[in-house]
């Protein structure tokens, strides 16, 4: 009977976080009179994004909101796993650290870590797994993203290892285990809980983050506290954090299990011995990467004016060492200024001036190589769930 | 408490009303579909993928969401949830 009436409640507050509050008012069952509010249907506080679905709510950044390096906290992309969605009331949040291989099991509120911990703050850039997936040929089932999942931002918080320090960390460490507020209408789902491996939870680089751009961070970002793996895709950055724990055992569920893996030794990237098998590991890095802001496939360009081909440029943290520039289908490359730098894990923009001279139609690319010396492919690699597609764009323009 | 339940049987489908825009095609199995499906999430789900999946696809998707989400989805029901994704939103 519990499970039941906690089933309900659930659906009950799944129902008022996605705008069924007039369900409810039909039904008796809200507590008010209150109008209706149709408003919460929509993503509240964000601005116009490009729907993928709506529950689990993903929508993606149009491309034009990449023209600046930090990517406004109104239009940055909202990922989720899971329908339910709590507003967060920061006054009774805490994040607890606990798991069996912790010293002592602790709990911080918002104001506690603010005060008790170094803040630090890093530009770094948010990138979703399967960010362009909708690019690869053949298509690859799941969220058919284009360009727009990804982001970034500069984000203030503390270091994930200070405050595991201060729980103290035992010799049996060996993954540290990340869950969030938010869950599925129904509770036979697995929640969404993630795991890095010690290393990378114990990396200056990885932080509990309460801020965003300068500002707390959006509701649907991860309000009050999301974490920032810095150099790794968006899966580790648990939004809503609540629970941290340091466990001695990999971690035993499908989000590390089965979801967000790839093929072994097809992709360079970060260390995860504890949750890799003989055919597969999970996705960790960025791969080096490029994205052209400026210019639509088959748009129309004046002859003879000059153009300024806009973009920005991103690995795993090595940092960019150039961006090359093509405009004749991939027989010469040019390079591309490099705009300011915001520190390794951030996007670079870059920008190239091109004075197309002929009525013609032009194929401009754009490919990026890191201080690693990796460099993006011409073609996409293919792997089953459709992930880290870098291969160097090729947007078609026609001069007249 | 009764209405409670009523509640989650009309919850099915139902949820916000940008969602509810959201039509599957008429065919054998829509109803069903519509409420197992929108259970957990919204149905753009369905034809945000009507261009990837053929029946294979739809079959590892269905599946997937039983085994690994534990979807409450009985093996005759899967059927013709699959047998209507596949005739209705499949390449």
């Amino acid at each position: 009977m519990n499970g039941r009436r906690h089933f309900i409640k659930k659906v009950i507050a799944g129902l008022t976080a996605f705008g069924g509050w007039s369900l409810l008012q039909r039904s008796g069952l809200a507590a008010t009179d209150t109008a209706l509010d149709t408003s919460t249907e929509k993503l509240i506080g964000k601005g116009a994004l490009l729907k993928k679905t709506y529950r689990p709510p993903n929508y993606e950044t149009p491309v034009n909101y990449f023209d600046t390096p930090f990517t406004p906290n109104s239009h940055f992309f909202v990922r989720y796993h899971h329908a339910l969605i709590p507003e967060v009331n920061v006054e009774n949040w805490r994040l607890r650290i606990g798991g069996d291989a912790i010293g002592t099991p602790l709990a911080f509120s918002l104001e506690q870590l603010r005060r008790d911990f170094e803040t630090v703050e890093i530009a770094a850039l948010c990138l979703c797994s399967g960010n362009r997936r909708s690019a690869f040929e053949p298509q690859v089932a799941g969220i058919q993203w284009d360009s727009g999942a990804m982001g970034n931002a500069l984000w203030r918080g503390v270091r994930l290892r200070d405050v595991l320090a201060k729980a103290g960390i035992n010799a049996s460490a060996l993954e540290v285990t990340l869950n969030g507020a938010d869950s599925a209408l129904l509770t036979t789902t697995p929640d969404f809980i993630k795991s890095l491996p010690l290393a990378k939870a114990l990396d200056e680089n990885t932080l509990i983050a309460f801020e965003m751009n300068g500002e707390p961070l959006p509701h649907w970002n991860g309000f009050p506290v999301r974490l920032i793996v810095s150099g790794w895709v968006a899966t580790y950055w648990m939004k809503h954090l609540t629970e941290i724990n340091v466990i001695s055992k990999p971690l035993d569920n499908v989000w590390m299990k089965t979801s967000y893996r790839v093929p072994k030794n097809l992709f360079a990237g970060g260390q995860f011995s504890s949750q890799e098998i003989e055919t597969t590991v999970p996705i960790t890095d960025i791969a080096v990467n490029s994205l052209i802001t400026n210019l639509l496939e088959g748009q129309t360009l004046p002859a003879l004016k000059p153009l300024e081909i806009k973009g920005v440029a991103w690995d795993a943290g090595s940092g960019i060492a150039r961006v090359e520039i093509s405009t004749d289908d991939g027989i010469s490359w040019q390079s591309a200024t490099l705009q300011q730098d915001y520190g390794r894990f951030s996007w670079r923009q870059w920008r190239y001036d091109f004075v197309p001279n002929r009525t013609k139609q032009y194929r401009i690319m754009a490919r990026a190589t890191s201080h690693s010396g990796d460099s993006q492919p011409f073609e996409a690699v293919a792997n089953p769930s459709g992930y880290h597609h870098n291969a160097v764009q090729k947007i078609a323009v026609q001069v007249v | 408490m009764r209405r409670l339940i009523l509640l989650l049987s009309v919850f099915t489908g139902v949820a916000a009303a940008d969602e509810n825009a959201i039509v599957l095609k008429h065919g054998q199995g829509k109803e069903l579909v519509s409420s197992q499906c929108a259970m957990c999430h919204s149905l753009d789900y369905i034809t945000m993928n009507a261009t990837v999946l053929d029946r294979a696809g739809w079959e590892k998707t269905v599946s997937k969401m039983i085994t690994m989400m534990n979807a409450p989805i009985n093996e005759a029901d899967k059927k013709i949830i699959v047998d209507y994704l596949v005739k209705n939103y499949s390449k």
